[in-house]
């Protein structure tokens, strides 16, 4: 069925685009000659009509684009099916020569690539534009083209430079991330000295490779572990928080405000003081266990940060401490939207505090808060700060390769990769394994979440 | 009779449980804090300047606090960076965000629930995996190193596009019939998008840009690989953390402290006098997803 579906919508933009291509055809032949021209000559038409803005525009383009591609786009672009072959290094008279930079190769062909397609694009509005245009008796004048972007056309306005921003600095680092994913760039293969290239799906099948040397292994405690961590996070979280709002919210109890903001202020307080100051509480020599140790509670230090579960369960417990205000703000405002007749009611039936919150109190909470826990749930996923301030992923074990801890994070681990260890092919491995978990949960929590299904289910 | 003074007898005891649970999580959530401060009151020069097995200090002293600004460190102008990185990136990130939100909400165009779409999935990979790729686009611009400060405003400002949905959401609440009203009196889309839905946001104006501000405060990650070892591109987290984590600066930790207590007090202070947009946007976003 969902194949069908998909299958179906190939099949249709497939059908799109080669309507497309047809129109243009017909506006070719259909065309005078203004327009005509203005397939080899961008904007020709627009000039031809006075609108000297759209013209400029499109002529510009066209201009930028050829030099961009003559001047810096095509010796990259040449090279991407090898991402280069000469080594940089000394000759026989030890003077250095440059190669070919890999790293740039692939980035800038990628550039290029991005480039080619909105050129292409804008190429397309032209020629639409011209044919629109070509038998109106009257068109936008330059005055009218220049005020359209602050009224009808005003979302190009407003969205033109943050769109800019998010393809320069996310959407095209992500696309050569996921590029690097299939290369062996790596310490050993380092631009500008040495060379990288194509691997195919090398390193991928590493991954869950089980062989020494292979991550299989460290990947699975690692994912395992992510999950659990997840799961535990985002629900203790939720409860406990919910019932700490419940307490503060109870009829009778003076303060509210003050409470609130005492537990506020993990909020408030920048996470890497507090998270630092924390892990070092829990440290060997630090205050609980210099404390314990002096009241003669213990003998040696507990090793909090040592012992790969017992640094799991505090990681948990700190996690709460940071936690548990957020969950508290949300469902404060929320817990008192639940109309009173509700609860006397079921007091009138004889229910008592647990039945109610169970039938009455949790059902509503879960409607209402079901794109925050799964917001909640997938940010855990994610959560580099709380892990990497407390321990930095610790305690290594030799059983783990990639420098990983048992408290790492796929996203720590991803850090690690990068930073500790150069290997840029596996975190960009990893990289993408986190966006695979991350989207698969999100698909399958959004689509059973009630209120989705049922947009007036309690309204 | 006998039954309402059972009646009230139990709830004097409930209350009296509560407070009590009230009053502990108010003692576990306040003592790291105390410590935080207290410790910071330890001199390094007469007492140890490292981790010691008691918590109030023989003596108080100012002399952590003496050693940032005494300028043995450059803490004075880590500190300005990150106050100066943590203004722009507030003032861009809710230029952008509101942008964004506006033509989202309000305006329908071609590709508008293909863009929503594609960010969405964009958003779902992590951040730190394209970290050397950006490094790089940086270098190009000469913005790493000594110039890291613009560098991360840059970075901050330019994919804040894609949070978008807190704001989106409290777009979508303000009524249509408004916008329609003004645009039949001939007012354009930009004079309704200032002269109008701006100044009825300043909730979420607030908190966009209250929680930007906080955020390049905790950035330690990409920070700390763009300034890649200039001290004069550091923030005060990539600063700070080498006092707490490596061997040779043991005896730095109560100086940690004292700088935590300079960083954490005009954070705070702001976080709290703003705390009621806080709470606005943090449900309304819980709320819609």
């Amino acid at each position: 069925m969902a194949d069908k579906k998909k299958k179906g919508k190939v099949t249709a933009a497939f059908k799109a685009i080669g309507a497309d291509i047809k129109d243009i055809g017909t506006t070719f032949a259909q065309g005078d000659w203004k327009t005509r021209l203005s397939f080899l000559i961008m904007g020709f038409g627009s000039f031809t009509r006075k609108q000297f803005v759209r013209g400029f525009a499109y002529l510009g383009t066209e201009v930028l684009f050829i030099l961009y591609m003559v001047l810096f786009g095509a010796k990259y672009l040449k090279d991407i099916g090898t991402l280069g072959t000469v080594k940089g290094g000394y000759d026989a008279n030890y003077v250095y020569t440059y190669g070919d930079n890999s790293f740039l190769i692939l980035l800038y062909s990628i550039l290029s690539i991005f480039i080619i397609i909105a050129f292409l694009f804008i190429w397309r509005i032209n020629v639409r534009d011209n044919r629109n245009n070509q038998n109106k008796l009257s068109v936008p004048s330059n005055k009218d083209d220049l005020k359209s972007l602050l009224d009808e056309r005003f979302d190009k306005t407003l969205l033109a430079l943050p769109m800019a921003g998010v393809f320069l600095f996310v959407l095209l680092p992500i696309v050569f991330m996921i590029c690097i994913a299939f290369t062996n760039y790596d310490a050993t293969h380092q631009s500008p000295t040495n060379l990288f290239t194509w691997v195919g799906f090398e390193n991928f099948k590493n991954l869950v490779s089980l062989k020494t040397g292979g991550f299989g292994h460290t990947f699975g405690t690692i994912l395992t572990w992510t999950l659990i961590w997840a799961f535990f996070a985002t629900f203790l979280n939720y409860f406990l928080g919910m019932a700490v709002a419940i307490l503060i919210n109870k009829k009778g109890i003076k303060f509210k405000k003050m409470w609130r903001t005492i537990l506020v202020m993990t909020i408030a307080i920048p996470q890497f003081i507090s998270l630092l100051y924390v892990g070092k509480m829990f440290a060997a020599d630090g205050l609980v266990n210099t404390y314990l140790m002096k009241w003669g509670w213990i003998k040696e230090a507990i090793p909090f940060w040592t012992n790969p579960t017992l640094a799991r369960i505090t990681i948990l417990f700190i996690n709460l401490w940071v936690g548990i205000p957020y969950v508290m703000l949300i469902t404060t405002g929320l817990l008192m939207n639940i109309p009173e007749e509700l609860y006397e009611s079921a007091k009138i039936d004889g229910a008592n505090a647990f039945q109610t919150f169970r039938k009455i109190t949790l059902p509503y909470m879960l409607f209402v808060t079901g794109p925050y826990l799964l917001t909640s749930f997938t940010g855990n996923l994610n959560n580099f700060n709380i892990i990497f301030l407390l321990n930095q992923g610790k305690p290594q074990s030799l059983e783990l390769t990639g420098g990983a801890g048992y408290t790492d994070l796929l996203v720590t681990w991803l850090y690690k990769m990068t930073v500790n260890d150069t290997n840029y092919k596996m975190a960009a491995v990893i990289g993408i394994m986190v966006f695979v978990v991350t989207a698969v949960i999100s698909l399958v929590v959004y689509n059973i979440l009630p209120s989705v299904k049922d947009e007036e289910g309690f309204q | 009779m006998a039954k309402q003074h059972n009646m009230r007898t139990r709830k004097k005891v409930g209350n009296a449980v509560a407070y009590t649970v009230l009053i502990l999580i108010s003692i576990i959530w306040l003592f790291p804090f105390v410590c935080l401060v207290l410790q910071s009151f330890r001199s390094y020069i007469t007492e140890v300047g490292g981790m010691v097995d008691y918590l109030v200090p023989k003596k108080f002293s100012l002399d952590s606090y003496k050693f940032l600004f005494s300028g043995e460190t450059k803490f004075l102008k880590w500190y300005g960076n990150t106050l100066i990185i943590a203004v722009f990136v507030a003032i861009g990130q809710t230029a952008f965000v509101l942008c964004v939100s506006y033509a989202l909400s309000r305006m329908r165009f071609k590709g508008r629930e293909f863009l929503m779409r594609f960010w969405l999935i964009l958003g779902m990979f992590p951040g730190f995996l394209t970290m050397i790729c950006l490094y790089f686009l940086l270098k190009q611009f000469g913005l790493t190193q000594a110039g890291a400060v613009p560098g991360l405003i840059l970075i901050s400002v330019a994919s804040s596009g894609m949070g978008y949905y807190v704001c989106k959401g409290y777009f979508d609440t303000i009524p249509k019939s408004l916008d329609e009203a003004a645009r039949i009196d001939g007012a354009t889309r930009a004079q309704v998008f200032f002269g109008m839905i701006i100044p009825l946001s300043k909730p979420i104006i607030i908190y966009t840009a209250l929680t930007a501000f906080m955020a390049p405060w905790c950035d330690y990650v990409f920070a700390s690989y763009v300034a890649f070892g200039n001290d004069n591109g550091y923030n005060v987290a990539v600063a700070m953390q080498r006092w707490v984590w490596t061997n040779d600066f043991q005896g730095y930790f109560t100086r940690f402290c004292a700088g935590g207590v300079l960083v954490a007090i005009p954070v705070t202070v702001l976080f709290l006098c703003l705390q009621k947009y806080y709470v606005e946007g943090v449900t309304g976003g819980a709320v819609k997803g």
